[in-house]
């Protein structure tokens, strides 16, 4: 039976990388009569679309940004052009944190890991000559996202596309960002209070865009196993229903409009029964315990990425045919969108080159291997069977622990998830160091670097930082002073209260081109900032 | 192992929230019998030379993975030179491309680790560095 992977985890013959001991052979006894339903019906273990890839394949969602709105502007459109089906945003790190570029803790971060998107002077030359009414976009924001989702909402005001056409997803999931990746602001509390107000507010003014994506791809991606990706990310998920719940929201209502995003490594099997089990395990759970009936609000929607912490700097090319396996993993799973990374991604921001592989990649997925052919292909496998079985139970087990030290939000705030994560980061480095878990490249089929491995490196333009700084001072000088003032007193008035929905203040910020961090410091002097729990 | 009464700071410069290598790190330095202190993260250099002063380090660990690391760690070894702590050694460690190796050694960087390099060697070269 399972074991926690703390003590087995590294067997990789017999064990899965979560854990589950597996058999030589599987039998049809033990793959069980378990209730799967026909896809696109309850519980969805088989996927939520009864034509699967058929009537709608996948969304190929590769995400980018970097230096100046500019320049990423101009890899979108050669994205799009290429091929790609929807826009995937990445900002730097002083918009995730809401500093403006002019901050002192912003200067050496620059458009370094996504475009800097200061004021909504800089989101009208991003998503200039896209039609935002064709073309949906996502971005991966979760401190500022509220902000960055009224920045979105004001572009397209501008650019005349009514709201209701919008579609995307803002991640806008904090709990997970004070467990990895840490781009929180606020405390816990006013920060889950920020995200009802933009989900309720989204489903009101932007019915087609999914105002939160609760993600366990950087836990997952920070060291935890494909289990504990799992049961943290549906903990989170019923923390966000009862909060939305608690704020008046019909469940549903806004349950159709929730979405999920995760990583896909290497296991092949375990991923693609990770997630079947997390779809039929959502749909249960809303169903039983909220009373959920409505077909369309018990679906599992998800995006993923494949690569993260599975790629390897050592021989890089490799990277190429591990990202293969892990589209096919997320194909048969039955993700919603898929991300690539370009082989290049353990050590710089793709190229042209490296990007355009990365998309090509899910393309011969798509329309060479046959696999989007027929819904759900494992499904009835023996071993697929089982393997789901015995991954609903230990997210099942691993809920259950959070549940035991108090829920999510508390161990969250006492930095107890944050803790057993670095742990499991430890077990998994100490793995890949005495060789117990393989990676060809680095512990197995070794050999010295050479001059060809990298390919093509990618050069950032000098300029950036400079061109950034210029822009935002001259729109800084243009904007309507008084306008700008009258929309953040407005903002921190709204703040103070309990009840008021923040959201349509902030689009009037963006309006007047307040800055980013304008309306980030308005906010924390409500709120405060989050105090880090310390804890290893 | 001489890291026993060896006190080292590990530090989050900047804004980058990749903490898994440095926790990792500050896990192992502390098994191998050092005492660590983890700033957490967001750090500016003015609040990380201020801790490593105040506690007396032994070696400062800088934990970057946003591209940022040459004005990060030319800011932070600047400062301390300028509170006399010029004899703290300070590493650094994240996505470094090789081609900054030099630059950085010519900053003052005292040791430079990345992913690929496993914890023992890690280790190793803290304990051949401090003793």
């Amino acid at each position: 039976m399972t074991k926690p992977a703390s003590t087995t985890q590294h067997d990789h013959l017999s064990r899965t990388p979560s854990g589950i001991e597996v058999p030589i052979t599987v039998t049809p006894e033990m793959a069980g009569e378990a209730a799967l339903g026909a896809p696109g019906q309850f519980p969805f273990t088989r996927g939520i679309f009864e034509n699967g890839y058929r009537g709608r394949l996948w969304t190929i969602r590769q995400y980018s940004g970097f230096g100046t709105a500019e320049s990423t502007n101009e890899r979108y459109r050669f994205l799009l052009d290429r091929g790609q089906t929807g826009l995937s945003v990445a900002l730097d790190l002083p918009t995730q944190c809401g500093y403006d570029p002019d901050d002192e803790m912003a200067m050496s971060e620059i458009g370094k890991v996504g475009v800097s998107l200061s004021t909504l002077a800089e989101a009208e030359i991003l998503f200039d000559q896209i039609d935002l009414s064709k073309i949906s976009t996502s971005f991966t924001i979760n401190g500022t996202a509220a902000i960055i989702y009224a920045m979105y909402l004001a572009v397209a005001d501008k650019k005349g596309v009514p709201r209701a056409q919008l579609t995307g997803t803002i991640q806008n999931d904090i709990l997970k960002e004070y467990v990895a990746r840490g781009t929180w602001i606020f405390p816990v509390r006013p920060s889950m209070r920020l995200i009802a107000d933009s989900v309720l507010y989204a489903n009101e003014q932007t019915p087609r865009f999914n105002p939160i994506s609760i993600a366990g791809a950087h836990v997952r991606d920070a060291g935890c196993t494909a289990a504990e990706e799992m049961a943290y990310t549906l903990a989170n998920g019923l923390a966000y229903v009862d909060e939305f719940k608690r704020r008046g929201g019909d469940i549903d209502h806004f349950a159709k409009r929730l979405s999920f995003f995760f990583y896909v490594h290497m296991d092949l099997f375990e991923e693609v029964a990770k997630f079947r089990a997390g779809r039929r395990m959502w749909a249960k759970m809303l169903s039983e315990r909220y009373g959920v009936s409505d077909e369309k609000a018990l679906q599992f929607r998800f995006g993923v990425v494949c690569g993260g912490s599975s790629l390897t700097a050592a021989q890089p090319m490799n990277n190429v045919v591990r990202v293969g396996i892990e589209t096919m993993a997320a194909v048969m799973g039955g993700a919603q969108s898929i991300f690539t990374c370009a082989f290049d991604e353990a050590y710089q921001i793709p190229t042209e080159n490296s990007a355009e592989i990365a998309l090509r990649t899910q393309q011969i997925v798509a329309q060479e291997s046959g696999v989007a052919r027929t819904v759900d292909p494992l499904g009835g496998s023996y071993y697929v069977e089982w393997l789901t079985d015995q991954m609903e139970e230990m997210i099942g087990t691993i809920m259950d622990e959070v549940d035991a030290y108090g829920g999510v939000v508390k161990a969250i705030e006492d930095g107890y998830l944050q803790a057993k994560i670095a742990e499991r980061a430890k077990e998994r480095k100490e793995a890949t160091d005495s060789g117990a878990r393989p990676v060809v490249g680095v512990n197995v089929g070794t050999r010295d670097k050479s001059e060809s491995d990298r390919g093509e490196m990618f050069s950032q333009d000098p300029e950036t930082v400079k061109q950034v700084l210029e822009k935002h001072k001259r729109t800084m000088e243009r904007r309507d002073q008084a306008a700008v003032d009258k929309a953040l007193a407005a903002l921190g008035a709204a703040a103070a209260t309990d009840t008021e929905n923040v959201m349509p203040h902030l689009v009037d910020c963006c309006h007047a081109y307040a800055t980013v961090g304008e309306m980030v410091a308005t906010l924390k002097k409500e709120w405060g900032e989050f105090q880090e729990p310390i804890r290893f | 192992m001489t890291l026993e009464k060896k006190r080292i700071l590990i530090a989050k410069p900047g804004l980058d929230g990749h903490d898994v290598g440095a926790k990792v790190i500050a896990l192992a330095l502390r098994d191998a019998g050092a005492e660590v202190i983890y700033t957490g993260l967001r750090r500016s250099p003015e609040q990380i030379v201020r801790i490593a002063v105040d506690e007396d380090v032994d070696m400062l660990g800088l934990s970057i993975l946003s591209g940022s690391h040459k004005e990060l760690a030319t800011s932070i070894i600047a400062r301390l030179r300028e509170e006399d702590a010029g004899d703290i050694k300070v590493f650094v460690g994240g996505t470094i491309p090789e081609e900054d190796f030099e630059a950085l050694r010519a900053e003052g960087v005292s040791g430079i680790f990345t992913s690929e390099m496993t914890i023992e060697s890690v280790i190793a070269e803290v304990d051949s560095q401090l003793s």
